[in-house]
């Protein structure tokens, strides 16, 4: 069967499944209410006295933090909870297609319920003469937003048979990706790698994190096959070097010259990179009209990504 | 059309460790068109496990299975499509209508507009699910959602059917239905059944396989599990008249038989059985019937046993309670 045939029907039922269940009119509802009401009471529509649809478009990361994770936690929360997946999973499709096809499923829910919007467009146009380009553009972004949140949501609800989990995790990941690029949170992690302590706990944080991908080679490759007395050994010597990673300046060949320069520049592109990865930065850019390239492959990388490790947790966790 | 006698399931030496637990050792299955191999195990014994990888929800830890001729795990589509699964429990969507249900299990596999009409038609009226066919699943009786998922199975006319537990909550008109089915199915397909229920496999079965703690420790048709019990080929009859002294006596002489035994005496009446001698036994019913119109004894309920199939269950596979004492 083609790809799109099995992908299809799969949206369909789970599209049917969404207006099924009230969470689709709760979620509508509080998506309409709130989106409308943070315009207009918070964004400062009316004082901004633009013709644009900013004071709207500034709230949608926030609201989809919580509401895009409650969408898409029941995509296969759900499904290893009633054992349904035992029957999804033995059917003759490939997994990635019922990958793809839940997630446009609640894709095009997110959609159905972001064209909903529309009286604001008739507002600002009834009040202004609005550039139809920039609005259009906000969609679209708003649009690949919600995608990419949705994708994550699916990522952590293939992982786990409790809705609630999969919710908070996505929130939380969701939370995470938002932050690295709100301008209060990037200016403050400026301020922050010029502190030494900035750069003491990053000098930290990689010993620990070099040592656990180590580790975890040497096990993948058997060297070091589940032996407890060995990975205790090997805990103890990280617990040490990261001590020294924590005074790392304090020592007096490290915190010099070259090295000294290495551990600012790396802290310098870590923050630079945090703020290339949270969704603010591409969303903001779209919302403002800005169309280019990188933000859109921004977004579907963050949903490939997202969905091709929804297809391996399916693959290996069923149980 | 595959030839009949060609292995359509084939399960070489799987196993399935579940982190440290080894729930499935070793086990080798062969399914041909036309048998019904019946699937039997005390609980947690791994049968669940092994119809799951069979079926490829569950990937293997180690072995291969084909399903008419395609591995599993290497051809994962084509196998599948050949096979109809009742998985345990039996899970459906609760939202959805058991006609939904159908259609949807219809079109995921690969059935178009009047073939999907048309096999859940069929399946709707094998199944007797007519009377809910527009309820929604969440409110089906537990007989009713089991054989929403058994239509479900048969559905696409599958070449293969693996069915875990499928007359489970069943009423007995329903089970005896679902067995003339799975009887009925049996002679064009090949086809796996676990149960509980030990009738059943003498019922529909045409092969045994029980495993205990995932060993296989039996493997043959129902009438060879039977003749495996000790009390396979005994006579037992009730007689009137002699006591049970005299009857034992008698009995002992009787060629071909082994110590006989009082089960019960009543109203007059001795209830007892001859085991069959470990040679010589058949034909001992006769020999003990002639005995008796000799000695002019009344008799009835002389019959020959044909062996019990939980008892050779509980000799088979240890029971739990054996298992935590010896441990
Ligand atoms: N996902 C899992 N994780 C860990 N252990 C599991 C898992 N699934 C099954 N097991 C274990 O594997 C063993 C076999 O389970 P299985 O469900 O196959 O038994 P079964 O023969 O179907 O039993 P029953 O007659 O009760 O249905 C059990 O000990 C069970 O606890
Ligand atoms: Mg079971």
């Amino acid at each position: 069967m083609s790809i799109l045939r099995s992908t299809w029907t799969i949206t369909k039922r789970e599209l049917a499944a969404y207006f099924a269940s009230p969470v689709a009119y709760v979620f509508t509802c509080f998506f309409l209410l709130l989106s409308a009401s943070f315009t207009f009471l918070l964004g400062g529509f009316f004082p901004r006295n633009e013709a644009s649809l900013a004071a709207f478009f500034l709230w949608h990361p926030w609201l989809y933090m919580f509401l895009v994770p409650a969408v898409g936690m029941r995509l296969w929360s759900e499904e290893r909870r009633l054992g349904t997946l035992e029957l999804l999973l033995t059917m003759p499709i490939n997994t990635s297609h019922a990958v793809l096809g839940k997630f446009l499923a609640g894709w095009l829910f997110l959609g159905f319920a972001l064209v909903l919007t529309f009286p604001m467009v008739i507002t600002v146009a009834a009040l202004g003469d609005p550039d139809g380009g920039v609005i259009a553009c906000g969609y679209i972004g708003s649009f690949l937003m919600s995608g990419a949140f949705l994708a994550i949501s699916s990522m952590t609800s293939s992982m786990t048979r409790n809705q609630v989990i999969s919710f908070i995790l996505s929130v939380v990941i969701c939370f995470l990706l938002i932050l690295a690029g709100w301008s209060p949170v990037t200016s403050v992690l400026v301020k922050l790698y010029e502190s030494v302590w900035f750069l003491r706990l990053l000098v930290a944080a990689l010993v620990v994190f070099l040592s656990a991908v180590v580790l975890a080679v040497l096990r993948v490759t058997s060297v070091l096959a589940g032996s407890r007395r060995v990975s205790l050994a090997w805990w103890g010597c990280t617990a040490v070097l990261t001590l020294v990673g924590l005074f790392w300046d304090r020592i007096g060949f490290l915190g010099k010259g070259a090295i000294r320069g290495g551990v600012e520049l790396l802290a310098a592109s870590l923050v630079d990179f945090a703020v290339k990865v949270s969704v603010m930065g591409h969303f903001d850019a779209m919302q403002r009209g800005v169309v280019d390239l990188r933000d859109l492959l921004y977004f579907l990388t963050v949903m490939v990504f997202a969905l091709f490790t929804t297809g391996v947790m399916l693959k290996t966790r069923r149980a | 059309m595959e030839a009949y006698g060609e292995a359509m399931i084939e399960a070489q030496h799987i196993s399935k460790w579940f982190g440290p637990t080894l729930a499935v050792d070793d086990v080798s299955l062969k399914v041909e068109r036309g048998e019904v191999q019946g699937f039997l195990g005390p609980n947690g014994a791994g049968k669940s496990t092994t119809m799951r990888m069979i079926t490829g929800f569950l990937p293997l830890s180690a072995g291969s299975v084909t399903i008419g001729g395609h591995d599993i795990e290497e051809d994962p589509i084509a196998a599948k499509s050949l096979v109809g699964y009742l998985p345990e429990n039996a899970p459906a969507y609760p939202e959805m209508s058991v006609e939904g249900f159908l259609r949807f299990a219809a079109e995921i596999r690969g059935l178009r507009g009047r073939q999907v009409t048309e096999a859940v038609e069929r399946a709707i009226r094998t199944c007797f699910l007519e009377r809910v066919r527009y309820q929604s699943i969440d409110t089906l009786s537990k007989g009713y959602l089991h054989r929403s998922c058994f239509a479900q199975a048969i559905l696409h006319d599958p070449p293969v059917l693996v069915m875990d537990e499928p007359t489970d909550g069943l009423d007995p008109n329903q089970k005896h239905e679902v067995r003339e089915l799975i009887k009925e199915m049996g002679k064009t397909k090949a086809i796996i059944v676990s149960t509980h229920i030990l009738e059943e496999v003498e019922a529909i079965c045409t092969g045994v396989v029980i495993i205990d703690r995932g060993r296989l420790v039996f493997r043959g048709t129902p009438a060879e599990l039977k003749a495996r019990s000790a009390l396979a080929g005994a006579v037992s009859c009730r007689v009137f008249g002699p006591s049970a002294e005299e009857l034992m006596a008698s009995l002992r002489g009787v060629s071909g038989g082994g110590a006989p035994e009082v089960l019960a005496s009543s109203n007059g009446g001795v209830a007892v059985r001859v085991p069959p001698a470990a040679e010589g036994g058949d034909g001992l019913a006769r020999r003990v019937c002639r005995l008796f119109v000799e000695k002019g004894w009344e008799f009835d309920e002389l019959h020959t046993e044909g062996g019990r199939l939980d008892e050779v269950f509980r000799a088979v596979t240890l029971p739990d309670t054996v298992q935590e004492n010896g441990a």
